[in-house]
């Protein structure tokens, strides 16, 4: 067998709006309550209790369609999808299914170097189901549906993804675009940002879809690729050992790093979806949206485009600036600060910052260091007080402390010495001790200079400007 | 006491000829005497009088309401903090709401005495009140007939004055055609006119709340009560609430009464047809005209109507699931152990059977041809009413083919069962106002005439009706007991 395989991927990504309450009741939403306290009657689904439409849910819904260039729908319909689960309190689910609020839109993704459009089908709302807890019931199962009514926007993708790599790059990308829009906290730790990925193969050339399988339960990054990649594996085994691929739900486990089947195509649910009768359809005006259009915050797209063109920045600073609205945030705002050139300010956030959050695996709206204090580390950088090296430094104090970088030169009595006359005093007194080292510089042996520079600025303890020794050794040793 | 209506009462209870605590005991005992009707599931002796001293307290203030101080019961649909709501099922045998229906609260909030909550049929389910875990309801004018359904608690109550007005709803008749058969007023206001929530749904695009009294004045002034917005319904109706007494007194010349040739044929029994014939010459003589009308798409009503209520039933009814409240069976083997002997156990007949169908017209491959279809004959049989209702102000028609049949004479017959409730179940599919008014009796049995209005126009039903009762006096009548 040498057929070349084709992957096809469609993604659905269910995005927690963050709301304040739910989006059929005035319950909260706020993670990690004790179980039950955030579940009233409706989230409890107690009898002869009648939803009510969160209007936050719907404008998140919109502002998430005008940021894809999708159609927003007029008038969009409320469904039952009617199973029967624990922690699902009314053996039915508030969705939409035949008349979503968002129609076909599009997000570009970029894989090595490539764009790439990926057409988004539809985005519909609907609401969470609650939370069944296995642990410490002694055999039984305990239900918290404190989630229960949490309003999700579920995103379905069309089978445009070749791979596992595009995939993770339309999830990204998907993720930083909810997070930019504010619609979505992207927490995917706390099932803020979801994904189930329907797979399947074909040999190369064939235009006919293969027979999918749908993964769920895929809510990492890492996952994605992993779980995508072992179903596709498996499915060209099953096919090149002569067997079929069948339509099923397969459950990812990420500790095993293996797909299980948990329902065929024959045991799947007949959801028996009809209009909800209880809610109304939901019109979107044009005034709504207009005003939404109106607010729309700057995209990330366009942000980085207008980084690299406002701010000179290269193509992989601007990626980094870019990556979350609070990133650019800051950048701009030590920028507007230090009123310094905006390349020292990208590199201090893109290199020093960037690091020290990585390290302790923080945001940056987390950062010990604000915008403000960060600037000032970056001015004195710029007008020469200290250098890149002692810069570091104070970074560290900055990091760890709450003084201002001019307070930390100060007291850490880190300022740069500029002065002509102390550096000469200096460079004289070392010379004098190194006769013979400057012999042979003199004699050719330029790797020398690099010697004299070291020995200076250690007797300088780093505060040396490094110009103005340069300077002063090259005429000294000439 | 018993007598009077709830203005008279209003005017005792301010002249001081008797206390609420005085009027609600005298009920209170009516209910205990008349027990064997099994018009109440829960009676709530205590509450009540603890709300009559309340209300005489208001009273004395003169801070009051009409309704203040009045007794009244609540349909066991609508859910009482507190107090237990069965909804006539064994599967809510032991539940106990933590809330208050927005009606509840609104009747709370006026201070009348809520007595306790009235039998029905099994989650609304049914024609004669057969259907309640509870047991039938007598008819006081016969116990061996049936009451009528699904408010067939409220109407026996009422008609047996063991409470002064009764909160009913209606889904396909059940208060229209229970309120018939014990010759009482009912009225079925314009869909979400009156708020839901609160109330257990069974079919939630038809269900709608409304008032039972012994006249049109009293069924008004209870609508006027309860009617309104609700923010807590999405399905409730924005729109102001005239006053639903300024206008019963208004003069019925010039008023067009149209009547449905497909209501009036061959078919209608005979001593029916007699009776509304008198009835509508009453009217003529009030100054009205008649005038016939068509409505083609009538004789497609029930079949849609119990393909919708019931599709809709099958989803509503998902909730009771054993999981959170209500009836769980024992020693559940495993979830769908607990799901199965749970619902099965606790459901009557007539529950499951919607239950089924309505999860039947919803499978795939059956929605286009059931529920899709069933709502397209939905839009027909609106349109034809709103065709005739542009020719006419009111329509009127029987309530029913048939004064009330005995206990256990249709109960293992759907279909017949069914069949009696063409006349009411259309107006429902619509969304339309229709009352129920007595319009005399055969063989000692009442039967009812149907008015129905125009969307919102239950002022004007409510003239009809207080104008037709000036003239007559089978509102007046009482049972023996």
């Amino acid at each position: 067998m040498n057929t070349q395989w084709e992957v096809v991927i469609g993604l659905e990504i269910q995005t927690q709006l963050a709301t304040k309450t739910k989006i059929f009741s005035g319950a909260a939403t706020a993670y990690g309550a004790e179980p039950n306290t955030q579940a009233c009657v409706i989230s409890l689904g107690m009898p002869g209790v009648l939803p009510v439409l969160n209007e936050d849910a719907v404008r998140k819904a919109v502002i998430f369609g005008m940021a894809i260039e999708a159609e927003i729908a007029p008038y969009s319909v409320f469904a039952r999808k009617n199973y029967f689960y624990p922690d699902l309190p009314k053996g039915y689910q508030i969705s939409q299914f035949e008349l979503p609020i968002v129609g076909k839109g599009f997000l570009d993704i970029e894989v090595e170097g490539e764009t790439k459009r990926i057409g988004i089908t539809r985005a519909h709302l609907e609401e969470d189901a609650g939370k069944s807890l296995h642990e410490n019931f002694h055999g039984s199962t305990g239900i918290d549906l404190n989630r229960a009514g949490t309003p999700l926007l579920e995103i379905v993708s069309e089978p445009d993804m070749r791979s596992a790599k595009e995939a993770v790059a339309y999830m990204r990308k998907l993720h930083e675009l909810v997070r930019y829009l504010g619609i979505c906290d992207g927490n995917m730790q706390e099932g803020s940002f979801r994904c189930d990925a329907n797979v399947s193969v074909r040999p190369k050339g064939q235009e006919e879809f293969g027979t999918r399988a749908e993964i769920k339960n895929i809510n990492s990054f890492k996952f994605v690729e992993k779980a995508i990649n072992h179903e596709v594996e498996r499915q060209i085994e099953v096919i090149e050992n002569g067997g079929k691929v069948v339509q099923e739900t397969r459950l990812y486990d990420s500790d095993k790093n293996e797909t299980r089947s948990m329902r065929s195509k024959e045991e799947a649910n007949d959801y028996r979806y009809f209009p909800d009768p209880d809610l109304l359809p939901v019109f979107v005006s044009d005034e709504l949206k207009a005003e939404l259009k109106a607010a729309l915050p700057e995209l990330p797209e366009a942000k980085k485009l207008r980084f690299k063109t406002d701010y000179k920045l290269n193509d992989e600073s601007a990626t980094i600036l870019t990556s979350s609205r609070d990133m650019a945030d800051f950048f701009e705002n030590v920028v507007k600060i230090s009123g310094c050139e905006s390349a020292i300010c990208a590199n201090w956030i893109t290199g020093e910052l960037s690091a020290a959050l990585n390290r302790a695996d923080l945001e940056i709206t987390a950062s010990p260091i604000s915008a403000e204090r960060f600037a000032g580390l970056v001015a004195r950088i710029a007008d020469d007080t200290i250098s890149g090296k002692i810069g570091k430094q104070v970074f560290e104090f900055l990091w760890n402390g709450s003084e201002s970088a001019d307070e930390i030169i100060e007291t850490q009595g880190l300022k740069q010495i500029t002065d002509t006359g102390a550096i000469e005093a200096i460079i004289d007194t070392i010379l004098a001790a190194n006769e013979k080292q400057a012999e042979q510089y003199r004699g050719g042996n330029e790797k020398m200079f690099g010697f004299f520079v070291g020995q200076v600025m250690k007797a300088m303890q780093g505060k040396g400007n490094p110009a103005e020794i340069n300077k002063i050794l090259k005429a000294k040793l000439a | 006491m018993h007598n009077k209506t709830i203005t008279e009462l209003a005017q005792s209870l301010r002249a001081k000829e008797f206390s609420s605590v005085e009027l609600t005991q005298h009920f209170l005992n009516r209910v205990k005497n008349h027990a064997d009707l099994n018009a109440y599931i829960t009676v709530t002796e205590e509450l009540a009088l603890q709300a009559a001293q309340a209300a005489d307290a208001r009273i004395a203030t003169g801070n009051a309401e009409l309704l203040t101080g009045i007794p009244m019961a609540h349909k066991d649909i609508f859910c009482t903090k507190d107090v237990k709501t069965t909804c006539g099922s064994k599967m809510l045998d032991n539940f106990i709401a933590p809330y208050n229906a927005t009606v509840v609260e609104q009747l709370n909030a006026v201070g009348a005495v809520n007595l306790g909550k009235l039998n029905m049929d099994e989650f609304a389910m049914g024609s004669s009140n057969e259907t309640s875990f509870y047991g039938a309801v007598k008819n006081p004018w016969n116990k061996n007939a049936v009451a009528g359904g699904s408010s067939g608690g409220s109407a026996a109550a009422v008609a047996a004055q063991l409470v002064v007005c009764a909160t009913g709803t209606d889904t396909g008749g059940s208060i229209r055609q229970p309120a018939a058969f014990c010759g009482i007023t009912g009225i079925k206001p314009t869909y979400g006119r009156v708020s839901r929530y609160g109330m257990i749904a069974y079919a939630s695009s038809l269900d709608q709340g409304g008032s039972m009294a012994r006249s049109a004045e009293d069924c008004a002034l209870l609508l006027q009560a309860i009617a309104g917005f609700d923010a807590k319904d999405s399905t409730s109706v924005d729109a102001p609430v005239p006053d639903y007494c300024a206008d019963l007194n208004k003069p019925l010349t010039g008023l067009k009464i149209g009547l449905p040739k497909e209501f009036f044929t061959a078919d209608l029994n005979a001593d029916m047809a007699a009776t509304l014939e008198i009835a509508i010459n009453e009217y003529k003589k009030l100054g009205a005209e008649v005038k016939e009308v068509s409505m083609p798409n009538l004789k497609y009503a029930i079949p849609a109507y119990y393909v919708i209520a019931s599709a809709e039933c099958s989803s509503n009814l998902s909730r009771f699931d054993g999981v959170r409240f209500g009836y769980r069976c024992e020693n559940p083997a495993d979830l769908n152990d607990l799901y199965t002997r749970s619902r099965g156990e606790a459901f009557g007949k007539e529950v499951k059977r919607r239950i089924l169908m309505g999860t039947y017209a919803l499978s795939a491959g059956y929605y286009d041809a059931y529920y899709l279809k069933a709502q397209q004959v939905r839009r027909l049989i609106s349109d034809d009413f709103k065709n005739a209702l542009n020719e006419v102000d009111v329509i009127f028609s029987p309530v029913t083919p048939t004064p009330a049949f005995n206990i256990g004479e249709k109960i293992a017959n759907p279909i017949e069962m069914y069949l009696a409730d063409i006349y009411t179940i259309a107006i429902n599919l619509a969304g339309l106002p229709a009352m129920s008014i007595p319009a005399g009796f055969i063989n000692g049995l009442p039967v009812g005439l149907q008015v129905i209005g125009n969307y919102f126009d239950e002022a004007r039903l409510l003239n009809v009706a207080h104008a037709y009762q000036n003239v007559t006096d089978f509102h007046k009548q009482s049972p023996s007991l």
